[in-house]
């Protein structure tokens, strides 16, 4: 495929009185994985409708697999998967009556949906329960039935709206080796969630919303920033002193915390703060590098932080 | 074209595999209508008067089948409702499948449901004395009155599930099809009702299949004309068809 497999350009969607999507951009390069952040009501969820074809944009236009969502929504549909937030399986089926029943009306044909079926239950260790209803399924194997189903035609783009929510971790680590293999196997993935772990593991990109609008967007490490030099000092009134110093080895405005004892700033170079740090600083109970994490970043970004 | 009779198959396929994976729940659901019947037929049945004479039995049976047709509407409610609360529908209108194969998936699922109950029904009718007495073909003609109003309801109960979203809205729609099924002339006769309650019961589009089929089977009790068996449903087609395709289309 050439050019992004996803494409958005001023996406809008308005509920009742609501602005859910607010001219949001997006483009996805073929391949990667996409994570979309944002808290509860962001908008993430209304974005992944619009571009599975399920909800129309009030304005602006989107592009999945090089077909407009709305025109040629027939010829998106035949290149995607969306596994939602709900195991969308018929529980009164087999895993396997389940996905050769998906399989068939994707137009694979008996056989065919029957050897993928067969195939998909192997790969997502459903062999031995694929003739149980799936309402004795527990939560992790509805969710991997979920996933199969979403994969039955090896879609040019998934759509994962929060794929592991609810799930031990070991079922998340599952979902995400299997996430890692489809985009191994050149499968576009656009990822909703909500734990930044997940965004950090597995995201080539990352977009964040919040009130339906894009307030940042770029890699994981672009988004987390610079690294960071904390300092605890063991007297309160050594805090100003190490402020001053920190605003001057720093890349930004230090930040205090009176009650710690600690400052903490952004810095570029790692080994030249730390030894300056350490040389001028004379009653210092700590002192410690670290990578911001991604919930700092996402914390600060949608202005939830301190 | 055979794309749409393909993916309709293998919807109505998908009802048959549940059909087959739980048969108890089939059977208790062809179940419900015969105990109600017995219910009538010997409990209250002592009880109650055919205007113009004749048994109680002949005049319940047609009643019987009318009420079996009405309550198919919870069943299509409970099944389309379920697959939009757990997100089937969606994954269904995510796919290279037309509504219209959605929907004719579902109802001639539910019409097959449909004649397979009226199957049981008219058995355990015949069972306890009920006959027909005018002939076969105008016994046809009423079985085929009845499935012309299930299929009706049908898409009343597709429209109602599409909007509810949930089948925890089940209740509400119970609470809705009890009063149109009783305040009909399915059990009693209108004319024992107070005047206004009456005259309700007779405006009932299902006193309307009742009455044609009473007439058509040759049973006692209020006959009627055809006419409004068939206006009723098709009235009621005329308006959920396109209520229920565009609700389906334009789901948010």
């Amino acid at each position: 495929m050439r050019g992004p497999a996803i494409e958005a350009t001023g996406l809008t969607r308005r509920f009742r009185d609501t602005t859910a999507l607010d001219h949001v951009d997006l483009s996805v390069p073929a391949g990667t994985v996409h994570g979309l952040l944002g808290p509860n009501g962001a908008g993430k969820t209304t974005a992944v409708r619009i571009l599975s074809t399920l909800l129309r944009p009030d304005a602006g236009t989107a592009r999945v697999a090089g077909h407009d969502v709305v025109r040629e929504a027939d010829r998106v549909r035949a290149r995607i998967g969306l596994v939602g937030q709900r195991a969308a399986v018929d529980e009164e089926l087999s895993g396997r009556q389940n996905l050769e029943m998906f399989g068939r009306l994707h137009h694979l044909g008996g056989p065919a949906a029957r050897r993928r079926a067969a195939a998909l239950l192997d790969r997502f260790d459903l062999a031995t329960a694929a003739d149980k209803p799936a309402s004795t399924y527990s939560g992790g194997m509805r969710r991997r039935l979920d996933l199969a189903a979403g994969l039955l035609i090896g879609p040019a783009v998934l759509f994962l709206d929060e794929p592991t929510i609810g799930l031990d971790p070991r079922g998340r680590n599952e979902v995400w080796r299997e996430i890692r293999a489809l985009v191994a196997d050149g499968t576009t993935v656009l990822l909703t969630t909500q734990y930044l772990e997940e965004a950090d593991q597995l995201a080539d990109g990352l977009t964040v919303l919040d009130h339906g609008r894009v307030i940042a967007a770029g890699t994981p490490d672009e988004l987390k920033g610079a690294d960071h030099l904390d300092v605890v000092v063991r007297a309160a009134e050594q805090v100003a002193k190490a402020a001053e110093l920190l605003a001057r080895i720093g890349t930004g405005e230090p930040r205090i915390d009176p009650d710690q004892r600690r400052v903490s700033v952004a810095i570029a170079d790692r080994v030249a703060a730390l030894t300056s740090a350490a040389r001028e600083l004379t009653d210092v109970e700590d002192i410690s590098l670290r990578r911001p994490t991604l919930d700092e970043a996402f914390l600060q970004l949608t202005g939830k932080g301190r | 074209m055979t794309a749409y009779v393909m993916d309709s198959w293998t919807l109505t396929r998908r009802t048959l595999l549940q059909w087959r994976n739980q048969p108890a729940q089939l059977g208790l659901g062809l179940l419900f209508p015969v105990m109600v019947l017995l219910m009538f037929a010997y409990l209250f049945g002592g009880a109650m008067s055919v205007p113009g004479g004749g048994g109680y039995r002949e005049f319940l049976l047609p009643g019987m089948f009318v009420l079996t047709m009405a309550f198919g509407l919870e069943s299509t409610f409970q099944a389309v409702s379920t697959d939009a609360g757990r997100g089937v529908t969606d994954r269904f209108r995510t796919m290279p499948i037309s509504a219209a194969a959605v929907l004719t998936g579902r109802t001639v699922a539910d019409m097959l449901n449909a004649v397979v109950s009226l199957t049981v029904l008219i058995a355990c009718g015949l069972a306890v004395g009920w006959r027909w007495h005018e002939g076969a073909v105008n016994a046809l003609l009423a079985v085929g009155l009845l499935l012309l109003l299930r299929y009706a309801l049908l898409w009343v109960g597709i429209w109602l599930a599409l909007v509810a979203g949930k089948p925890e809205m089940l209740m509400a729609v119970q609470i809705l099809v009890w009063p149109l099924a009783f305040l009909s002339s399915v059990f009693t006769a209108p004319d024992t009702m107070p005047g206004w309650l009456g005259t309700i019961a007779t405006w009932n589009p299902l006193s309307a299949t009742a009455s044609a089929t009473r007439e058509l089977f040759g049973n006692p009790g209020p006959g009627g004309e055809l006419w409004p068996a068939v206006g009723w449903p098709a009235v009621t087609l005329a308006v959920f068809v396109p209520l229920a395709v565009r609700r389906y289309r334009r789901l948010t």
